[in-house]
C-alpha cells in the first residue's frame, strides 16, 4: 500500500498523472486526504534531492529581510520542506511594504552583513545594482540543481530582472546581469464589482474614455460609491501601475535616446492626451482623498464596496474576491486604455529575490533562493496558497491551479491570458528611477487638484527630469 | 644622609605626584563631559562633510568634494525655498496655536481642585500617542467613507471636505494634528510656571481691587513669560524638525504643499539615496534650528537680567 501511494505521488510530481487520476487512485487505495497529501510532500523533497547535494550546507542559517505579502506567507507555510530537504535554518524578518524598502536601502547602504537575501522589486535593482550591493545570478544560476528549469521561469520576467547598468539600455539586453530571480508579478488590469454592474446594465470599461465614463455613471447612480480607485499618494508607486500601462497603451514614454542619452519624453503629445484624460477621470471619479491613496486603500475600497472598479494589479483585485464584504463579486478583464488599441500593454511589477553582496554565505544563501524559485515551491504556492501570479510556464499550466482558480475567480485566466502578451516592465532603467517617478506622483497630485494644467505639468516635469540627468551625468 | 633627610626625599615626589594629580583634577572631571561632546560632534561633523559631497549611493563612481555645490543648487530651486517656507509656516503655526491652547488650559486648570487634577491628568493623554500613530487615527478619522470627523463636518455642510488629501485645507489638517498631540505639553509646562509664581501680587492686586484683565496682562504674563519662552523653545525645536506627521499623513503633498525638511532629506537619503543632498538639507536645518534658538535664548537672557535688575 504504502510503494504504490508512493509511486502514484512520485508521478504525479512528475507530471506523469494528472491531479483527478492521482485522486481517484488514492482513493481506490483507500488513502485519506492527510495521508495523501504526506506521500505527495515526500515526492516532492525526492524530486527536489535528485542528484543535487542539497545537504551540502546542513546545519547553516540563512537570514530574510522579507515584506508583508501573501508570497511570503505560502514561503513560510512551505518553510518546513526546505529545511528537512538542505537541514538548514531559515530566520526572516517581515516589514509592512511602507516602510520596507526604507529597510532594504538601510541595509544594504550600511554594507551590512544581517541578512543574506530578501525581496526586492525589479525598479529597486537599477539603484541597488549599479551600486554594488546585489550579487549577480547568473553565476549561481549555472551551478542550479539538474530540475531547475531555469527557462520554465517566463521570459518577459527573467529579461525584466536582468540590467547592465547602462541607463536606457533594454532590460535583459546584452551584457544584462542578473540582479533579481523573479518570484511573483502583477499585471495591470481592471477588477470590477460585477453586481454593481450587473445592476447598471454595464459591461467592464473597454478603453480609457469608456472607462471614465462608467466611472462617473457608478459615481452619479450608487449610492455610497465612487467610480474608480487608482493609486494616489505623492510616491513611485503611484505611477507604476494603472497610470503607466495605459500611459504605454497611448503610445507614449518616459524616455527617448537622443544621440546616445536620455531625454525626458513623459510630455509627448500622446502622454498629454493619456494624462488629461486620467487626470479628469480622477477629479469626476476617483475617491476624495485620491491623493493618499496607495495600494491597500485602492484594494481595501473595492472589498469593502466603495468603489465600483479599480485599474490596478489584477492580484490586488485577486486578494479582494475573498474575506471581504464584496467577496464573490469581484470580477476581472484585460484593459487597453487607447480605442482601437491592438492590445493591453500592462506595465509589469515583479516581486523578485536577490541576494545581499555582502552576505557571508552565499552559497547557503542561493540554496534558499533556488528553493524559493523552484517549480515544487512554486506548484505549492499556486495549488495551497495565494501564490498568484506564479512565474513559470508550467505552473500556469498546472491542471489544479488553472481548476481553482477558474472556479474560484471566474475570468481571471481569461484576463490573465489576454493581458500577459503585452507585459513587460515599460519604464526605462535608469537608476533615477524614483526620482522621477515620485516627482511624477507630485506632478499628477498638482494636476489633480488645479494647482497646474496638465500639459504645463508634464513639461514642468519634462524639464526637471532633465535637469536631473545633466546633474548626475546621464544627460 | 640622615633619616630626616630620607624621609624628606620620598615625601617630596609623592607631594610632587599629589600636586600633579591636584592640578589634572579638573581636566579629568571634565573628561566625561568631553567624550560625551565628541560623540555628538562625530555624527555632525560627518553630516558637514558628506553635504560637501557629491554622494549617491546609486553613483558610487562620481563620488567626490564639490565643495558648497550642494547648497549652491538650493538658492536656484524653488522647491527648496518652498521646505523654508513650508517648514517655518508649520512650525509658525503649530507653535503659536499650540501656545495660546496651552496657556488658556493652564489658567483654567490652574487652581487645585480634584477635578482640575483629574483634568490635567486626562489632558496629557495625546501627549502619550506617538505622533505616528497619531497620525494613523487622525487618517482614519478624516477618511471622506467613514471618517468620523468627515462626519461631523459634512454635518455642518462641509460636504466635500478633503482634509490632509486637498492642497487648501492639508496644512490645517497636520496642524491640527500636532495640535492635539503636542497641546498638553505646553499646557503642563505653562501650569507648572503658573503654581510656582509668588501669591503675593496676586493677593495684592485682589485687595485693590484690580480687574482681571489688567491682573493678567500686567502680573500674570510677564511673570510667566520665562517659562512661556522655555516651553515655546522646546516646541519650536521640535515644530520645525517635523517628520512623522506629515509622512505618515500625506508624505510631503499633495503636491509639494507639506514638504518640509526632514521628509525631504528623508526622501533624498532613502529613496534616491542621495546622501550629499540629504546631508546638506539637514545642515540648513540645523542653520536655521540654530538661529531660531539663539533668538529665544537671548530673549530668555535678557528677560532674567531685567528681572534681576528690577529685583535689585
Amino acid at each position: 500500500m504504502y510503494e504504490k501511494a508512493k509511486d502514484l505521488a512520485e508521478a504525479y510530481v512528475a507530471r506523469r498523472l494528472s491531479r483527478r487520476a492521482f485522486i481517484d487512485r488514492m482513493a481506490k487505495l483507500g488513502i485519506g486526504a492527510a495521508a495523501a497529501r504526506w506521500a505527495l510532500s515526500e515526492a516532492t523533497t525526492r524530486a527536489l534531492a535528485a542528484d543535487y547535494d542539497w545537504q551540502k550546507h546542513k546545519g547553516k542559517t540563512v537570514t530574510l529581510l522579507l515584506n508583508k505579502h501573501p508570497y511570503t506567507d505560502a514561503m513560510i507555510a512551505d518553510l518546513d520542506s526546505f529545511k528537512k530537504l538542505t537541514g538548514m535554518d531559515v530566520k526572516y524578518d517581515v516589514f509592512p511594504e511602507d516602510v520596507y524598502f526604507d529597510k532594504v536601502t538601510a541595509a544594504l547602504s550600511s554594507r551590512s552583513t544581517q541578512y543574506d537575501a530578501f525581496m526586492t522589486g525589479a525598479y529597486q535593482t537599477w539603484q541597488y545594482g549599479p551600486a554594488g550591493w546585489l550579487v549577480d545570478m547568473n553565476e549561481y544560476i549555472g551551478q542550479a540543481a539538474p530540475n531547475y528549469n531555469w527557462n520554465d521561469v517566463l521570459p518577459n520576467l527573467r529579461a525584466s530582472t536582468a540590467w547592465s547598468g547602462v541607463p536606457g539600455a533594454p532590460l535583459g539586453g546584452a551584457g544584462a546581469k542578473q540582479w533579481a530571480l523573479p518570484w511573483g508579478f502583477e499585471l495591470n488590469s481592471v477588477s470590477y464589482n460585477k453586481r454593481v454592474f450587473d445592476k447598471l446594465g454595464m459591461t467592464p470599461p473597454e478603453n480609457l474614455p469608456d472607462m471614465k465614463d462608467k466611472a462617473a455613471k457608478i459615481t452619479k447612480d450608487v449610492d455610497g460609491m465612487y467610480g474608480i480607485g487608482v493609486r494616489g499618494s505623492r510616491s513611485w508607486a503611484t505611477i507604476h501601475p494603472g497610470y503607466l500601462s495605459g500611459f504605454t497603451n497611448y503610445g507614449a514614454h518616459d524616455f527617448e535616446m537622443v544621440d546616445g542619452k536620455l531625454k525626458a519624453a513623459m510630455n509627448s503629445a500622446a502622454g498629454k492626451q493619456f494624462t488629461e484624460l486620467w487626470v479628469a477621470m480622477i477629479k469626476q471619479s476617483g475617491p476624495r482623498n485620491w491623493s493618499t491613496y496607495t495600494w491597500y486603500e485602492v484594494g481595501n475600497d473595492l472589498g469593502a464596496g466603495a468603489s465600483g472598479m479599480i485599474f490596478d494589479a489584477d492580484i490586488l483585485g485577486y486578494f479582494m474576491n475573498g474575506g471581504t464584504k464584496e467577496a464573490g463579486n469581484i470580477a476581472y478583464s484585460a484593459f487597453a486604455a487607447k480605442p482601437g488599441a491592438k492590445q493591453p500593454t500592462p506595465n509589469v511589477w515583479i516581486w523578485s529575490l536577490a541576494m545581499n553582496n555582502f552576505s557571508k554565505q552565499k552559497e547557503a544563501a542561493w540554496y534558499w533562493m533556488q528553493w524559493a524559485t523552484s517549480q515544487e515551491h512554486d506548484l505549492f504556492g499556486a495549488r495551497k496558497m495565494d501564490f498568484v501570479n506564479p512565474v513559470r510556464q508550467s505552473v500556469w499550466d498546472d491542471e489544479t491551479f488553472r481548476d481553482r482558480i477558474a472556479k474560484s475567480y471566474p475570468g481571471y485566466l481569461e484576463q490573465y491570458e489576454a493581458s500577459a502578451p503585452g507585459s513587460k516592465i515599460y519604464f526605462t532603467p535608469q537608476p533615477l528611477f524614483f526620482n522621477l517617478t515620485t516627482e511624477w506622483a507630485a506632478s499628477l497630485q498638482k494636476m489633480v487638484a488645479d494647482e497646474v494644467p496638465v500639459d504645463e505639468g508634464l513639461d514642468q516635469l519634462a524639464e526637471s527630469v532633465n535637469r536631473q540627468l545633466a546633474s548626475a551625468g546621464l544627460r | 644622609m640622615t633619616t630626616q633627610d630620607m624621609t624628606q626625599a620620598s615625601v617630596l615626589p609623592a607631594r610632587r605626584r599629589g600636586g600633579r594629580l591636584r592640578a589634572a583634577l579638573p581636566y579629568l572631571l571634565s573628561l566625561p563631559s568631553l567624550l560625551v561632546t565628541i560623540g555628538i560632534l562625530i555624527p555632525f561633523g560627518t553630516a558637514v562633510y558628506y553635504s560637501l559631497q557629491r554622494y549617491n549611493l546609486a553613483f558610487p563612481f562620481t563620488r567626490g568634494f564639490i565643495g558648497l555645490d550642494n547648497y549652491a543648487q538650493f538658492l536656484a530651486d524653488p522647491a527648496f525655498w518652498n521646505t523654508v517656507r513650508v517648514s517655518l509656516l508649520y512650525t509658525l503655526l503649530t507653535v503659536g496655536v499650540e501656545l495660546l491652547l496651552g496657556l488658556a488650559m493652564a489658567l483654567l486648570l490652574q487652581r487645585r481642585t480634584a477635578v482640575n487634577n483629574l483634568l490635567s491628568v486626562l489632558l496629557i493623554l495625546p501627549l502619550m500617542t506617538a505622533p505616528a500613530i497619531a497620525a494613523l487615527m487622525w487618517k482614519l478619522m478624516t477618511n471622506p467613507n467613514f471618517g468620523v470627523l468627515s462626519y461631523l463636518v459634512g454635518l455642518a455642510g462641509f460636504t466635500d471636505f478633503r482634509w490632509a488629501s486637498a492642497p487648501s485645507t492639508a496644512l490645517l489638517t497636520v496642524v491640527l494634528v500636532d495640535v492635539w498631540v503636542y497641546t498638553p505639553f505646553m499646557m503642563i509646562l505653562l501650569l507648572a510656571g503658573l503654581r510656582s509664581l509668588p501669591r503675593q501680587p496676586f493677593e495684592a492686586a485682589e485687595l485693590d481691587g484690580v480687574p482681571a484683565s489688567f491682573v493678567f496682562f500686567r502680573i500674570t504674563l510677564p511673570m510667566l513669560t520665562p517659562y512661556i519662552i522655555t516651553a515655546s523653545l522646546f516646541r519650536m525645536l521640535d515644530a520645525i524638525q517635523q517628520f512623522d506627521i506629515i509622512y505618515a499623513m500625506t508624505q510631503g503633498g499633495p503636491g509639494d504643499r507639506l514638504m518640509v525638511f526632514q521628509v525631504q532629506a528623508y526622501l533624498e537619503a532613502f529613496t534616491f539615496t542621495n546622501i550629499g543632498r540629504s546631508a546638506a538639507f539637514l545642515m540648513v536645518l540645523w542653520a536655521i534650528t540654530f538661529a531660531l534658538s539663539n533668538l529665544f535664548i537671548k530673549q530668555w537672557l535678557k528677560l532674567r537680567e531685567r528681572t534681576h535688575h528690577a529685583a535689585g
